[in-house]
Order: C-alpha cells, then structure tokens, then sequence
C-alpha cells in the first residue's frame, strides 16, 4: 500500500518532469496566465535569447492591471498605460499567445477569466506573474504567483524550477451565520496567524465550512492565502467544483468528461496523511471581519475596538501598530464601527464576481449611499458585467448613486487613475491595505461585499447585520 | 565577496508596494527604478525629500549594498520589479530572520543575497549598527559567512542549488533549457490538460 499522501504531494508527484541530485524539480506547468504589468520584460528576455513560446496553447493572456475602466471606445489618458497593452498585444501577436484584450469579451481580471473559461481544472500547475493566482486552488489546482524572470522560464520551457511546499491545513468547522461570508473566514484566518504565518507553505483549506461554500467563495478564500504568507492555498475538489466547471468552454465534454471526473475524484488528501502545521476555526463564532491597519493581517471583528499599541508586548510589533494607527489617523481603542467613509470599492479578483456583485446588490435595492460617499463598482470581467446587466444588478447600483465601471483591476492596484485621494478613508472588498495601495496616502479598511455595501449607506464602518432583511441573506453561508 | 556599511531598515512586514509603488509598473523594460526604489517613503506630494529623510537618503547611505530588515520582507505583490529597484539602487545582499516567498525567489535571480538569520543574531546586527553606524560587514557566499568588525562570523544557509547559479554566473532559464529531451519526453506521456486557443469539444 502506498503512503497517504495529501492533495499537494499528489499534485507535486505528478508533475515532476526531473529532479537532478541537490537541485530544484523541473515542474511541468499545465496552464499559464499572462497580464500586461509583469511580461513585457519576459518577452524581451525571449527575443534576446532568441527563443519562443513553448506552448502557446497552455497559456492565455489578458489586459487587466493598468486599464482605464470607464468607456473603453475612448483612448487612454495614461500613455504608459497604453504603451503597455499595445506591447502585450505585439508580444501575444509575435508569439502565438490567446489575448482577451480591450473589446475581446472574454476580457477580465486574469483570476476571474481563468475559471469563467473553464481553463482552471482540478489537479492542474497553473502560474502566473500574479501574487492572486492562488485563487485557482479553490478547483484543487496547485496554483501560485512567480516572477518575471519565472514567467520567462514557463513561456519558454512550459516548465518551473520549484522545492516542494510544505503544508498547512486550515480547517474551518461548523457554519457561517448570516452576514458573514468567505471574506470573514480569511481575514480571520489571517488576524491569526499574521501575513507571514503561511510562509513556505500551501494551505489546504478543509472543514465542513469550506464544503458549504461555493465556488466563488472559495475563491475569495484562496485568493487571500498570499496575504497569509501562502505562495498557494487550495481545496480539493468535489461535487460543487464538478457542478461549476461542467459545460465551460475549455472543460471537457462526453466520455472525457467522465474520465477527468474519475481523476479528480482521487485528488483529495488521504486518510492518514499528514500535514507540516494545522490550525482550526470555528465558523460559527465569526463575525463580520474589517481591517484596521497597513497589511491584510490587521483585522478585527466589526464590533470591536482599534488594538492599542501598549497592550503589544513584542516592541517590533508595538512599533508596527503605532506606525499603521499613525498613517490610518485612528485612534487606540477606538470602535471601528462608526468610522467615517468617503470611498467604497466594490470588485477585484477577491470580490468581483457575479455572486458578489449580487450580494452588494442585495443590500442596495431600494436604498441610497449616503451623502459624499463614493461607491465605485467594477466588475471582474466583462462577461461578469454582461451577466450583472442581465439581472438588473446594473440599475440597483445607478439607482443607489453607485458608479457602474468596466471591468479590471482598478483601484485594488490603482494604477489605472481609479485611486483614492491622500487621506480618504475608503471600504474595500479588494486584498490589500498596504500604505499607499489604492492611492498615495489613502486609507484602506478591507471588508467583505456585505460590510461594503452596508458602509456606503451609512457613510461609515457598518455591521450588515443590523440590516433589516438581512435573515434573507442567510444563502450567504451555504451554496 | 564583498564588504559593505549597512543601511538598516528594521520594520517588519516590508511589502513591495512600499518597494515600488504600482504606478511604477507601468514600465516595459527595467530602466529607472532605482528612482522609484522606497518612492512613497522617501517623497513628499510635491516631489521634495521627506524630512527627516528616508533612512536610504540620509548622508552617508548612497553606496551601501547591504540592507538590514525586519521579519517576512517583500510581502504581498509578486512584482519582480522590487528586486530590480533594490539591484538598481545597488544593493546585493538582505539580512533579515525571514522574506516572504516569492520575493526571496525573486531576489535569487538578480543577484540579490536575501540572508536570513535567527532572531538572536538579527538583534545583534541591530544592536551592531545602532552603536557604529557606519560598521562594515564581509558576505562571503561561497563560505555561506558573513564577516563581523569584531572578527566573529556569521553563518547563513542558502539553497544549494541557487548558491551554484548565483557563483557561476548561470541561470536557471539555461538549466531549464538544458533539459528539453526530459520536458519532452513528459509531454509525450501527457497530453495538454486545455488548448486556450479552441475550447473543448
């Protein structure tokens, strides 16, 4: 009988191209994604060498990062930012690569297109010149982010030189209450262990509470696994990932179907394998979870209070809160709740997706954001946004005093001109709060679709518990 | 090997939006990002110095290729842009007790040392350049050392494999190319999982 092994060394065993004594294996890579921001210097690196593409069908491009989201029949304002995406479109033309560029509507966040194609399929490598490419572990992928000169290494040898992770289990027991969703569970997850917590390892994410998520919310949870430290985060495949991915453009059909089914059945972790280190969470205990300081590992619960930097005995750490709490103006103690707003964001390869874009909906129908709030709402992809018109979701956010935009990375990353003014204080369902993130000198509280919502209506930090008619939302929690 | 003064910059949880900010990713080549190397912590709104001044623009830091840091530097973005900027501005070796993953994958190919050290010995380093400013240190990567004023060395781990790239000038792109006979045998024995240029049938 052969070792229990979990869904990581199978992933890994069947990968390994070759392993030289004392060197890194040569990992075969099943898919890679490529973006305008981290190629162009991958591509010359090509050219330089004189080399190309290995296997331009295993890799699929996108324009995402940079792009302006108002109306795309007009030129950019930004002429870096043109520059750039006429670059990546010469490269993907020069070297035989798919592009869903501007106007093409596969266009999208690289992280929403890949498994709105179907191209993300359990058991798969999948990298990308991306931090936010874990997200494609919530189909039991082995995905994570690289760098420019590993980009260039895929496009010319379809291959990486990697150690192989450690493990980490993060199993989530029990079941969300309503007005806590996906988001809640990772920001907590990574309140616990801090941003460098995941360091080294990939987090399998297991537990009745992950089983109960959908599709889309387990990629809100894997996304996040890079702010834990996580190079990659997954989840094995089941009847929901089976569900989700049948009848997709690039998903198998028929017979081969059936058969890549029966393999991906045999993905999950083994009885008796083990892990490198396990951490458990109750779902039931969680609440709606905001971010109060400069990394992703700076979340509290909603109803409590700012940490003070005198409770922090390690002095590193006392230094760190009392610069964030500085550069966030927030005092110690202070409740988060109540705390004024001047910018919602709504979108980013966390949130962005069509389920997301119905719960913000979900709590703006019918009501209006507050006075001198902003409320940006962006799309995932443009086929999210298509799909988000065909319900109408379009109109309540109009109606609600939102602006509707077109889709991308906007102000997640805000380098497109979708940023935030120098000490504005904004709501974000994105993955990052760093200094400076979504705006020179702006302030980020990250925050689920819900929180987000509910704020743009207060007009400050708000528990979207206290909505009436938040019961209804109960869905939020199970599929 | 090499002998440098120390520039420490001792927060923990350094992130690569803080090494080169996003706007700065706008380039198609790696020209000038040691302008942007640190830019938001360095720049007032009007283009003008902080004061005080950044610790990399103090008198005396031009120059410096060892940079000291706190735990689990180069968090968050994959940008391999933050190396560059570092490489750029000239530094070409870290100290730090960890580095978040991609960065320190990142910083192996552009010829930028991330060291890690334990705590103890990173209090030390602190408590080394608090004292003398102006210290030097010897990294020696073929004996994985680094050299202190006091005489005393430093040993450090390192990835073997990287150790071998980094001291015979070769990268891992032309190791990787040296095994296409092995990368095509794989793919004989495995069929591509998706064509992104037909969906499936």
């Amino acid at each position: 009988m052969t070792r229990p092994r979990t869904i990581v060394e199978k992933i890994w065993d069947d990968h390994v191209v070759t392993q030289d004594p004392g060197a890194p294996a040569v990992l075969a890579i099943d898919l890679h994604l490529v973006h305008e921001v981290t190629s162009p210097q991958a591509f010359s690196g090509l050219r330089a060498r004189g080399i190309g593409v290995r296997r331009p069908t295993q890799t699929v491009a996108t324009a995402d990062h940079s792009i302006p989201t108002t109306d795309r029949s007009l030129p950019f304002l930004d002429e870096m930012a043109a520059a750039q995406v006429r670059q990546l479109e010469a490269n993907c033309a020069e070297f035989g690569i798919p592009l869903h560029g501007i106007g093409d509507p596969g266009q999208g966040i690289v992280h929403v297109i890949g498994p709105q194609l179907g191209l993300t399929q359990p058991g798969m490598t999948i990298v990308c010149g991306d931090s936010h490419t874990s997200t494609h572990g919530a189909f039991g992928a082995l995905a994570f982010g690289i760098g420019t000169s590993e980009v260039e290494m895929v496009l010319a040898t379809q291959t990486l030189l990697q150690r192989d992770p450690k493990t980490y289990q993060v199993r989530v027991d029990g079941r969300l209450t309503p007005g806590v969703s996906a988001k809640d569970i990772i920001l907590a997850l990574i309140a616990r262990i801090g941003v460098g917590g995941g360091t080294g390892h990939v987090f399998e994410y297991t537990g009745a509470a992950i089983r109960g998520l959908t599709m889309e919310q387990r990629m809100t949870i894997c996304n996040m696994s890079i702010e834990g430290g996580a190079r990659a985060g997954l989840i094995a495949p089941d009847d929901t990932t089976f569900e989700y991915l049948d009848g997709r453009a690039h998903a198998p059909r028929r017979a081969a179907w059936d058969e890549a089914v029966a393999g991906w059945r045999r993905l999950p972790t083994d009885d008796g394998a083990s892990y490198d280190k396990s951490i458990t969470i109750d779902a039931d205990a969680l609440e709606p979870m905001v971010t109060y300081g400069t990394n992703p590992g700076m979340g509290i619960p909603i109803s409590s209070r700012v940490p003070s930097p005198a409770d922090q005995a390690d002095p590193g750490q006392r230094r760190a809160l009392e610069r964030a709490l500085e550069y966030m103006d927030l005092q110690p103690g202070q409740p988060i709740l109540g705390q004024k707003v001047d910018v919602v964001f709504v979108g980013s390869c966390t949130n962005g997706r069509i389920s997301d874009l119905r719960l913000a909906a979900s709590v703006l129908k019918d009501r209006h954001i507050a006075d001198g709030v902003r409320l940006m709402v962006v799309p995932g992809s443009d086929e999210v946004k298509r799909e988000a018109e065909r319900e109408g979701l379009d109109r309540i956010f109009k109606a609600a005093g939102a602006d509707w935009r077109e889709a991308g990375c906007s102000m997640c990353i805000a380098m497109n001109g979708d940023q935030l003014r120098p000490g504005q204080y904004a709501v974000s369902t994105s993955n990052r709060n760093f200094e400076g993130r979504q705006g020179k000198g702006g302030r980020t509280f990250l925050a689920s679709p819900l929180t987000a919502a509910a704020s743009a209506i207060a007009g400050v930090v708000a528990d979207p518990r206290k909505l009436p008619g938040i019961e209804s939302l109960a869905a939020v929690g199970g599929r | 090997m090499f002998t440098s003064r120390v520039v420490p910059l001792p927060a923990e949880n350094i992130d690569t939006d803080q090494i080169v900010p996003a706007r700065y990713l706008k380039v198609t080549d790696k020209a000038g990002l040691a302008e942007a190397l640190f830019r938001d912590r360095r720049f007032n709104e009007d283009g003008t110095l902080k004061d005080p001044p950044f610790v990399i623009d103090r008198p005396g830091m031009a120059g410096r290729r060892i940079l000291l840091v706190g735990d689990n530097f180069g968090a968050g973005s994959s940008r391999e842009h933050a190396p560059w900027a570092l490489a750029a501005w000239g530094v070409r070796a870290i100290l730090s007790t960890s580095y978040a993953d991609i960065f320190r994958s990142n910083s192996l190919k552009n010829g930028v040392l991330p060291i890690v050290v334990d705590p103890a010995t990173h209090a030390r380093l602190l408590e080394l350049i608090a004292q003398n400013p102006d210290a030097e240190l010897t990294v020696d990567l073929a004996e994985q050392g680094v050299l202190l004023p006091d005489g005393t060395t430093v040993d450090f781990e390192i990835d073997p494999f990287a150790k071998r790239m980094i001291l015979a000038g070769t990268d891992e792109l032309g190791y990787l190319l040296s095994k296409d006979a092995a990368i095509s045998a794989w793919e004989a024995a495995h069929p591509p999982r998706v064509n992104t240029l037909t969906p499936a049938r």
